[in-house]
């Protein structure tokens, strides 16, 4: 059994975020008005104010800007260890996402991998993790 | 001198592992002797500031408030403020600098208490490891299980090692020296029983690459104060006076993970920009090292170095030892001191300028110090001098 993760509080400001991977969808907030990406979510668009904001879905590829192995367990039965990564996501400049990268070794993981994200569903909660894409 | 701040009072409690001792009566015990050091009375102090004053949801984190201070020691204050949305720790001492410059205050005393080690031992008053709900910037990080910021900054150093060959002997200078400065700091007893070798670093487990249990401070219970007056309040000391001669902030973007390079890389340059010193002018360094990383980007922003070159910078530990060009942390760092949560470093800092740093006091007339807080996305600097 894998250890629930912790679940953020759903918001107006986040949930089209955490719940975009029901649709299979990673989705960031985008502004109408001048183009540009918002994140961590905002009810307005941080590069020019507007109001006219939606959490339109990317392509969901990044490459890894950087990583951690991390091997402290920070819960009881935590498994470890496991890569914490940053990843930059691809059409979206200037957003990172910290995540983990799932489905292979802690040995394959490297500065600037193509990754590609895949959805863990927990009660309603999609947590965008990333898998290696080559 | 009217629109000067100056330092003139420093004082800290026994620094610990669980000590019974209530936190305000560590702050207590750390307030007196830095009232005592100015030769100040507490009904001269009109000022009450504290990075981040009581986090109720933290209590091991910050269990006193100012509004606590104020009564429980008699304090007429004029101005209080206490709050996390601030620069980094030290800012709540650029705070006080402000006040006593607008002419709000003329004593003001900062104060910043922790009781994590106690807090460890009762988890109710702390907060839990892994909080089943998450929101705020958490939300950000513990869904993935980057639960600690030992996590946050991994990712920052693990770039260095990448890109400019940060390697694990080298950055395992910073805790060395933190370990070698403690054994002669009389307050850091309780952490640091022997020196740090380099085998000893080199084996030791793995937090989150590449930072080894080494790289990150140690929980302690404490309190630490400074005392910040006016410039036209200085007939009323007796005492050095050292004086605020430049400070420095940046907050760009809240989100950790969302900074191209942490805070301290805009924060240095601003602090030279607001004075007539140098870099050069510099004879010891106290950077916050809440993990051992976060000093290299103190030591290239601030310019000691350039961008990249803070392993090479502290290879070896010459430079960075009590007898070299830049002595670092010299009461131990958090990591060889205990996590003071940044006072240590302004504490620190004074008493070395003052001379008053006993067996770990480093050669010469030092004349300018300076003192630095924060990781990621927020940072503070603080440059002192002795007039």
């Amino acid at each position: 059994m894998r250890l629930p993760r912790p679940r953020p509080k759903l918001d107006q400001e986040n949930s089209a975020f955490w719940t975009g991977g029901a649709e299979g969808k990673l989705r960031i907030v985008r502004c109408g008005d001048c183009g540009n990406y918002t994140h961590p979510p905002r009810i307005l668009c941080r590069h020019c104010q507007s109001e006219n904001v939606s959490a339109e879905p990317v392509a969901g590829t990044g490459v890894i800007d950087t990583f951690t192995v991390n091997h402290q367990p920070w819960a009881k039965d935590l498994p470890v260890p496991y890569v914490i990564a940053r990843v930059a996501l691809d059409g979206v400049p200037g957003v990172y996402l910290t995540t983990n990268i799932v489905n292979c070794p802690v040995e394959a993981v490297g500065f600037g991998d193509p990754v590609r994200v895949v959805f863990e569903e927990q009660d309603g909660v999609f947590y965008p993790l990333f898998e290696k894409a080559d | 001198m009217a629109r000067e701040a100056y330092i003139t009072g420093v004082g800290q409690s026994e620094v610990g592992v669980r000590l019974p001792r209530h936190p305000l009566l560590l702050t207590l015990d750390a307030a007196k002797e830095a009232i005592a050091e100015a030769g100040l009375t507490f009904e001269q102090i009109d000022g009450v500031f504290s990075f981040p004053g009581k986090s109720h949801g933290y209590l091991a984190f910050s269990p006193v408030g100012t509004d606590e201070v104020i009564e429980a020691l008699g304090i007429k204050s004029k101005w209080q403020m206490g709050g996390l949305e601030q620069p980094a720790q030290l800012s709540a001492i650029g705070m006080a600098a402000w006040a006593v410059k607008e002419g709000i205050c003329r004593h003001v005393l900062c104060y910043r208490t922790v009781y994590e080690a106690g807090g460890m031992a009762d988890p109710a008053t702390y907060m839990p490891a892994r909080p089943d709900t998450v929101s705020g910037a958490s939300q950000w990080t513990s869904p993935f299980w980057a639960t600690s910021a030992a996590c946050w900054t991994a990712q920052y150093a693990a770039r260095h090692v990448h890109k400019y060959g940060l390697t694990r002997e080298q950055l395992g200078q910073i805790a060395i020296n933190g370990s070698k400065n403690a054994m002669l700091n009389p307050n850091a007893r309780a952490i640091t029983k022997e020196e740090l070798t380099l085998d000893k670093y080199m084996s030791a487990r793995m937090i989150s690459t590449p930072l080894c249990l080494y790289d990150c401070d140690r929980f302690s219970d404490a309190s630490t104060v400074v005392i910040v007056s006016a410039g036209d309040a200085l007939d009323e000391i007796r005492c050095e006076p050292i004086r605020i001669a430049a400070m420095s902030g940046s907050v760009d973007r809240y989100s950790w993970d969302q900074v191209e390079w942490p805070a301290a890389y805009d924060a240095g340059p601003d602090l030279w920009a607001r004075t007539d010193y140098t870099a050069a002018d510099v004879d010891t360094a106290q950077f916050y090292d809440g993990f051992a990383f976060l000093p290299i980007t103190w030591l290239e922003a601030l310019g000691f170095c350039g961008k990249g070159e803070g392993g090479r910078f502290i290879e070896g530990g010459t430079r960075i030892a009590r007898d070299g060009e830049l002595p670092l942390n010299t009461a131990g760092g958090q990591l060889g001191a205990g996590r003071l949560h940044g006072f240590g470093f302004a504490h620190e800092a004074v008493t070395q300028l003052r001379g008053k740093a006993g067996a770990r006091q480093i050669p010469g007339d030092p004349r300018v110090a300076v003192a630095t807080s924060g990781g990621g996305p927020l940072a503070a600097a603080l440059l002192l001098a002795k007039d």
